[in-house]
């Protein structure tokens, strides 16, 4: 681990909203290029890196679509600086192409999608949470994804820090999937001085450039099965492709390639999940019905679980700060001594059904869904609750 | 031009064997990826000693050059390149090496693609690299046709070429690249044959070093789609063609260089216009406003890395 640049860390405590929080983490984490176009209601998050930027050695570019942005800031990747693109619905569907190619190139970045409701158009100024299996399985083809999900302006800053340190880590774009609600909720910020920032560095190669081999694993890095990067300009002279590729970046059409390659992009995360955890867990133990939630719902999760107690229910609660992978070990551990899990999500069904295929019938598990707009309204969590009690 | 220079064996007698002579591009092309995919008397081999011989007339280290590709015959051509070389997503290289070059501006940064991936999929893409002036060279090599996935129709196919989604001719009227660059802004604009390999090389060289956003479009002949289906002969009969109808006339408007189907059509140096490039605008923009607190970008190492 190495410390935050301090040029990019805004330390004290603001009052700012979720769009701009993210802003500021993605910031500390040293991200110094965006590419972005305009879109509701994740603006902002661009809006406030075209304005601190200069003063960092930071570009901003407004790129003329989505396609153009996430092909942008891969290209920024490579050219060796730390990069992130933000959107909306529509947008994500237009970065998904490009998310692929980012998979394929093991390109560390940050895609932050601020949702709001859909299909298509739907509901640009309100709430949804309803991208998360686009996040997961957007683009064409197999692989796996990591995405973060805030639940409030500080946890916005945090886990975008996280975003950045995890696509790093796993050499993989990550997602960090805000909504609405969050993005436009202004609340109390507190960014740390830099030295009280956790960076995680980009795995360099450090041999001679002309024997670099770009997708060459020698034992990864801690645990993980990547190999090092170098940049354009570094005198490698390297390859790499969106085809399917060897460990010299050069494609090869076969299925064993194909295999041995995916194989290693899936299970460098796949492998790797029980250590790709965040949750915060309260009354777990003992608890009859665990709530799961991720995001703005987590926030209308704990009036639910309140009221539950209230009537005397024995309720856990785990809040998900990362969403994919799920935390299927400990999902799988609680649904072993609950009588049910309750899912709450602003869509009418999206996380919850890989719950329900972990779960396998070991437990209830039941979907306090909403169509989004707004947030959920608690008493249709609690009752939820309450048949998950039964 | 090559600076390889072949030293004869020491005893004449015995007969020079091909393989232990060294090729002559072989510090510029990835030796281990030849032979290439590209069909015979495709344009595209031509292409590549062009491209090298430009690099190498423009004096650029290999070092500080990068190449980005799209999808196609032509968006293979960075994989042959010994040089950072990126093979990107259909359409996507313009800005893929936008990114590249903001993020790392000591590097140039030189997209070769096809026609159908820059000026079809990748238009909007092209318009706007080209109105803001990017530091970029865009290789685009048109034979008039989506070679890869079996000959079907292009942006630039002239009417009625036959085509494979066209089988009753093409009818929809084509981009004229070089206009179609002007008018969004290109500094430097130029168009050859693949048989004006000289010309094609010196175009290259002034388009790198020419700063902001230059095309040089590249007619090459497609001998197993676009000739076959039009009943046009080989692809020499192609480049029979091309030498004795393609008119050179340096300066020529671009408004009236649009290519008809198998009829005369105007080649040469069309643009070579000054204007600021976008980081020479935003950074001049910046220092006016934020004056000494402005940091400029140096590319280079993220500030993180280890």
């Amino acid at each position: 681990m190495a410390k935050a640049d301090p040029q990019g860390v805004l330390t004290g405590a603001h009052y700012i909203d979720g769009d701009e929080a993210c802003a500021e983490g993605a910031m500390a984490a040293g991200c110094r290029f965006i590419a972005g176009y305009p879109i509701t209601p994740s603006t902002e998050v661009a809006e406030r890196m075209a304005g601190r930027f200069p003063t960092m050695g930071g570009t901003f570019i407004q790129m003329e679509d989505e396609l153009a942005s996430m092909a942008a800031i891969i290209g920024a990747c490579w050219g060796g600086t730390k990069s992130m693109t933000v959107t909306s619905g529509p947008g994500f569907s237009l970065m998904m192409e490009n998310v692929g190619l980012a998979v394929m190139m093991e390109t560390p970045l940050v895609v932050v999608n601020v949702q709001r409701g859909g299909p298509s158009t739907g509901l640009p100024t309100m709430p949804g949470q309803a991208d998360m299996m686009q996040a997961k399985w957007g683009s064409h083809g197999d692989y796996e994804i990591i995405a973060v999900a805030p639940n409030s302006p500080q946890e916005a800053f945090d886990l975008t820090i996280e975003a950045f340190n995890l696509s790093e880590r796993f050499r993989s774009p990550v997602f960090v999937m805000l909504d609405e609600c969050v993005g436009h909720m202004t609340e109390k910020v507190v960014i740390p001085p830099a030295d009280r920032i956790e960076v995680v560095p980009r795995f360099m190669y450090e041999g001679p450039p002309e024997k670099y081999l770009p997708y060459q694993v020698d034992g990864g890095r801690d645990g993980v099965p990547i190999s090092p990067m170098l940049h354009a300009g570094m005198g490698a002279r390297f390859h790499t492709t969106g085809l399917t590729h060897d460990h010299r970046g050069y494609p090869v059409m076969t299925p064993e390639c194909h295999e041995q390659l995916l194989s290693r992009l899936v299970g460098k995360i796949r492998d790797h999940k029980d250590e790709i955890v965040h949750v915060v867990e309260t009354d777990v133990e003992g608890a009859d019905v665990v709530v799961l939630s991720y995001g703005i719902s987590t926030r209308v999760a704990y009036g639910a679980v309140a009221d539950a107690k209230r009537k005397g229910l024995k309720v856990g609660h785990v809040e998900m700060k990362i969403v994919w992978p799920l935390p299927e070990t400990r999902i799988l551990e609680i649904a072993a001594k609950v009588k049910g899990l309750v899912m709450v999500e602003m869509n009418l069904g999206q996380v919850v059904r890989e719950v329900q295929r972990l779960v396998s019938g070991r437990c209830k598990v039941l979907l306090a869904g909403h169509y989004g707009g707004t947030v959920h309204d608690p008493k249709k969590v609690l009752s939820k609750i309450e048949e998950a009690a039964r | 031009m090559s600076d390889t220079v072949t030293k004869a064996p020491e005893r004449l007698a015995e007969p020079i064997r091909a393989e232990d002579l060294p090729h002559p591009m072989e510090k510029w092309l990835r030796m281990d990826r030849i032979p290439h995919i590209w069909c015979p008397t495709c344009g595209l081999g031509t292409v590549v000693t062009a491209l090298v011989e430009g690099i190498k007339e423009a004096q650029i280290e290999p070092d500080r050059l990068a190449v980005v590709s799209g999808i196609g015959c032509t968006g293979r051509v960075a994989g042959y390149m010994k040089f950072d070389s990126f093979h990107t997503t259909h359409g996507r290289a313009l800005p893929f090496a936008t990114g590249l070059r903001l993020s790392n501006p000591k590097m140039k940064v030189v997209v070769v693609s096809g026609d159908g991936d820059i000026f079809g999929i990748g238009g909007n893409h092209f318009i706007h690299a080209a109105r803001r002036n990017m530091d970029l060279t865009v290789i685009c090599v048109n034979n008039f046709i989506y070679a890869m996935t079996g000959g079907q129709v292009a942006p630039t196919t002239p009417g009625p070429a036959n085509t494979s989604t066209t089988p009753f001719g093409a009818f929809e009227p084509p981009f004229n690249l070089p206009y179609l660059a002007e008018s969004c802004g290109a500094v430097y604009v130029a168009r050859w044959t693949s048989l004006d390999v000289r010309r094609m090389s010196h175009s290259i060289a002034k388009a790198l070093l020419k700063p902001g956003f230059s095309l040089v479009e590249i007619i090459a002949p497609c001998s197993t789609l676009y000739a076959r289906r039009n009943r046009l002969g080989s692809g020499l009969d192609l480049l029979k063609f091309y030498q004795q109808n393609a008119i050179i006339q340096n300066g020529a408007k671009t408004a009236d260089v649009g290519i008809d189907f198998q009829r005369p059509f105007i080649v040469g140096e069309f643009v070579d216009a000054e204007r600021p490039t976008w980081e020479e605008l935003m950074r001049k923009q910046m220092k006016s406003v934020l004056g000494e607190k402005f940091i400029p970008h140096e590319g280079g190492e993220c500030s993180s890395c280890e």
